[in-house]
């Protein structure tokens, strides 16, 4: 069975359930990044109030030697509430939370890479930066193997499958519009979906964000997703290379932009900051994957869309660089670039503050800086 | 398809078509009690004409105690007593849950019915506004009794992604837990909170912060809850304490507990004189702390699984490995409530919240228990 039991459990009697009116309390889920820097953690509690902003909502604290992030001995984690959002799948007027995560000194937790990422963004403010990210992500069944592929084998080589339609071209499509939806209600800002080059391989886009709020409507975006699978019964994966061999891996493009680039001969600009990345390559490769580009290694091989993980390079409308500047940029001389060297299980917090730090406060070397 | 009931396959839109019928003014009023197992829930259904406002408007009842383990053949009536009253969240407004004291036939309590002492402990406690909030674990069975969702004579990958997890390899039965959370809302049942926890299929629910008698009264109901909406569901809830062996957590029901004077400034002070009084009782808790007497905490204490071992106490800021846990918080602000560890998750919440209560606040050292005024013996 490709798909969880859970799954079966009937939605009938849960719709039954989930229509109990619950007078005034409220449910608020907060969420938060694990000690992996992958993996999401969700935990719920009544409010006797509806939160207007996060700002309304309390600390709350958590088991961190669950979670790969403290001893037992001292174990207490704090939630700090950074972002809230309309909750799809309990709806009105519960609530998604999203956390920063300290430890019991209240200094950042390891994998807590929002703290700085704040800061640097507040540094850059006046120039306005603006952040879009498309996520891909393969459907997997709870047996490991892509959905909707045959058990034990491989589907027709990659040809029909990006953009496409139909049974024999589409999998899991269901997944996509739940996730959609959940998102708009959410007030995440997903920007457009669509099917890609890999068979039960999809992506989806947020944006445009500016500052802080891609790394926030990202990773809530990826809660929502995996909250989506879980109830139809299938598991998203944001592993960049899920199958090796003649199948495309799956990044996380961050595309980029300052108020600067976006008016006239803003490509000026744009020009700048590439050759500035260029020189930064190795620094950007550690902070473009959570093993300091290890996952990466098995995704950027020169094939399949990407560049060589080893080299740097850029170019108008050139999918297998590091960097691509749309056509349309290089023809209107405005607008902003594709930074295609981010895995899809990046972390938008590290992956945004590495941009800022080497396009707008001009760092060099491989080691951030301290301000 | 095997690890659901085939009764959760019986068609719910049919049964939608007749709870939609309406009922006139009368109102069907479920009572609930505890039976002899000290741990089993038993319910049954009448009719009152008209839909009761308070606890008092609802007449005792009396069953047939020889079919619960709690009485002989030849002299089988128990009376059930109503002591609190919730909204029915699966017949719906206006009809009534019940939870009920048992009576021996000489009205005396029932065995098992340790609320009538809980409550005589924590009228003589009172103006300590002593305030509980409880965590019950539990684990989700197919009825196979295999956990739900592991694969079928197999185990699943080990513990660590499940803790707080989301997606299908890792939540087993979320649907359970948001329908019981709804359930206890809308009910009135003070539910404070839900996670995934550590083993697959595993999870956890809060219910507090509650006083005194009110503990027991509100945990017992919500277990009937979520036993209640498993059964739609088809899969059985389990409050065994170590329901896998091996390198697999157990279940447990932490309690925590805080007086009015160690919420004040400087109540820190008051906590820790409660854990030393708790020192010197360990084993008569650990007696109370599951229905048989310590037996099913030897299968869970054991010093692993952020257990502490059942054989000694031990206290501690943030340590999940010691019996008595002080939050974080609370050590630093210096005022709170403490955690105590050693509860079983199918523990009866009368006798947990009454030793606690008895130990920290009546109990003497230089006075034989029995001296003690009314006081229920341990």
């Amino acid at each position: 069975m490709a798909t969880s039991s859970s799954a079966t459990l009937s939605k009938t009697v849960k719709q039954q359930y989930m229509e109990l009116p619950q007078g005034d309390k409220v449910q608020a889920m907060y969420i938060w990044i694990d000690g992996t820097g992958e993996g999401l953690r969700c935990k719920t509690r009544t409010l006797d109030f509806e939160p207007k902003s996060f700002e309304d909502l309390p600390e709350w604290n958590f088991d961190g030697s669950s979670t790969s992030q403290a001893e037992g001995s001292n174990s207490d984690m704090c939630l700090m509430p950074a972002a809230m959002f309309r909750d799809p799948f309990r709806k009105d007027p519960n609530k998604l939370v999203l956390c920063d995560v300290l430890k019991y000194n209240r200094k950042p937790a390891e994998t807590n890479l929002r703290i700085t990422c704040k800061k640097i963004m507040e540094m850059v403010e006046d120039q306005i930066p603006w952040f879009g990210m498309e996520q891909e992500y393969t459907i997997l069944g709870t047996d490991g193997h892509p959905f909707g592929w045959p058990s034990n084998g491989f589907p027709g080589p990659q040809g029909p499958y990006y953009c496409g339609v139909g049974a024999d071209k589409a999998y899991g499509r269901d997944v996509v519009e739940a996730h959609y939806r959940a998102c708009l209600y959410a007030g995440v800002d997903i920007c457009g979906t669509n099917a890609e080059v890999m068979p039960a391989q999809w992506e989806f886009q947020v944006g445009p964000c500016e500052g802080i709020n891609m790394g926030d409507h990202l990773w809530v975006a990826r809660f929502i997703l995996h909250r989506v699978c879980e109830d139809f019964g299938v598991v998203a994966s944001f592993d960049p290379k899920p199958i090796p061999g003649n199948w495309n891996g799956a990044g996380c493009h961050t595309n980029f932009s300052t108020k600067e680039m976006r008016e006239e001969g803003g490509l000026k600009a744009i020009e700048e900051s590439i050759e500035k990345l260029g020189k930064r390559h190795s620094y950007h490769i550690r902070a473009y994957d959570p093993k300091g580009g290890l996952d990466n290694a098995r995704r950027l091989t020169g094939h399949h869309e990407t560049s060589n993980i080893h080299e740097f390079s850029a170019g108008v409308a050139n999918r297998g660089a590091s960097i691509r500047i749309p056509r349309m940029v290089g023809q209107e001389k405005k607008g902003y670039f594709e930074d295609r060297r981010p895995s899809a299980n990046c972390d938008p917090y590290g992956v945004t503050e590495a941009l800022i730090r080497t396009c707008l406060l001009s760092e060099e070397g491989d080691e951030p800086a301290e301000y | 398809m095997a690890s659901v009931s085939l009764s959760s396959r019986l068609n719910k839109a049919v049964r939608q078509q007749y709870m939609s019928l309406p009922q006139g003014e009368r109102v069907q009023v479920t009572y609930i009690w505890i039976d002899g197992s000290g741990e089993g829930l038993r319910n049954k259904t009448r009719t009152l004409d008209v839909e009761p406002q308070t606890i008092e408007d609802i007449p005792e009842w009396n069953f047939d105690g020889s079919s619960t383990y709690q009485a002989e053949g030849s002299n089988s009536d128990m009376y059930l007593v109503p002591v609190r009253m919730f909204r029915d969240p699966f017949t719906q407004d206006p009809n009534k849950l019940v939870l009920c004291e048992v009576l021996k036939y000489n009205r005396l309590p029932a065995e098992t019915n340790h609320r009538m002492n809980c409550n005589k402990v924590m009228e003589k406690v009172k103006e300590h506004i002593i305030w509980f909030g409880m965590e019950q674990e539990y684990t989700l069975l197919g009825i196979d009794g295999h956990p739900y969702s592991w694969p079928t004579h197999g185990f699943p990958a080990p513990q660590g992604p499940y803790y707080c997890g989301v997606g299908a390899d890792k939540a087993f039965g979320r649907d359970i837990v948001e329908c019981h959370y709804k359930a206890c809302l809308y009910a009135g049942v003070n539910i404070y909170g839900s996670n995934a926890e550590v083993m697959p299929s595993q999870w956890e629910y809060q219910v507090g912060p509650c006083e005194g008698i009110e503990m027991g009264d509100q945990l017992w109901v919500s277990r009937f809850l979520l036993h209640r909406v498993c059964e739609d569901f088809g899969i059985v809830a389990t409050l065994d304490p170590k329901p896998m062996m091996g390198n697999w957590n157990g279940a447990g029901c932490h309690t925590n507990v805080s007086t009015k004077q160690m919420r004040e400034e400087g109540g820190l002070e008051f906590i820790e004189q409660a854990i030393e009084k708790l020192g010197k009782r360990h084993k008569e808790h650990i007696r109370m702390y599951d229905p048989r007497g310590g037996k099913d905490n030897e299968r869970r204490l054991t010093g692993h699984h952020e257990t502490a071992s059942i054989h000694d106490f031990s206290a501690g800021v943030a340590n999940r490995g010691a019996s008595i846990r002080i939050p974080r918080p609370v050590g630093q602000e210096k005022k709170g409530y403490f955690e105590d560890r050693r509860p079983s998750a199918n523990c009866d919440p009368y006798a947990v919240t009454k030793a606690i209560a008895y130990t920290c606040l009546l109990h003497s050292e230089d006075r034989e228990e029995s001296e003690e005024e009314n006081i229920p013996a341990m």
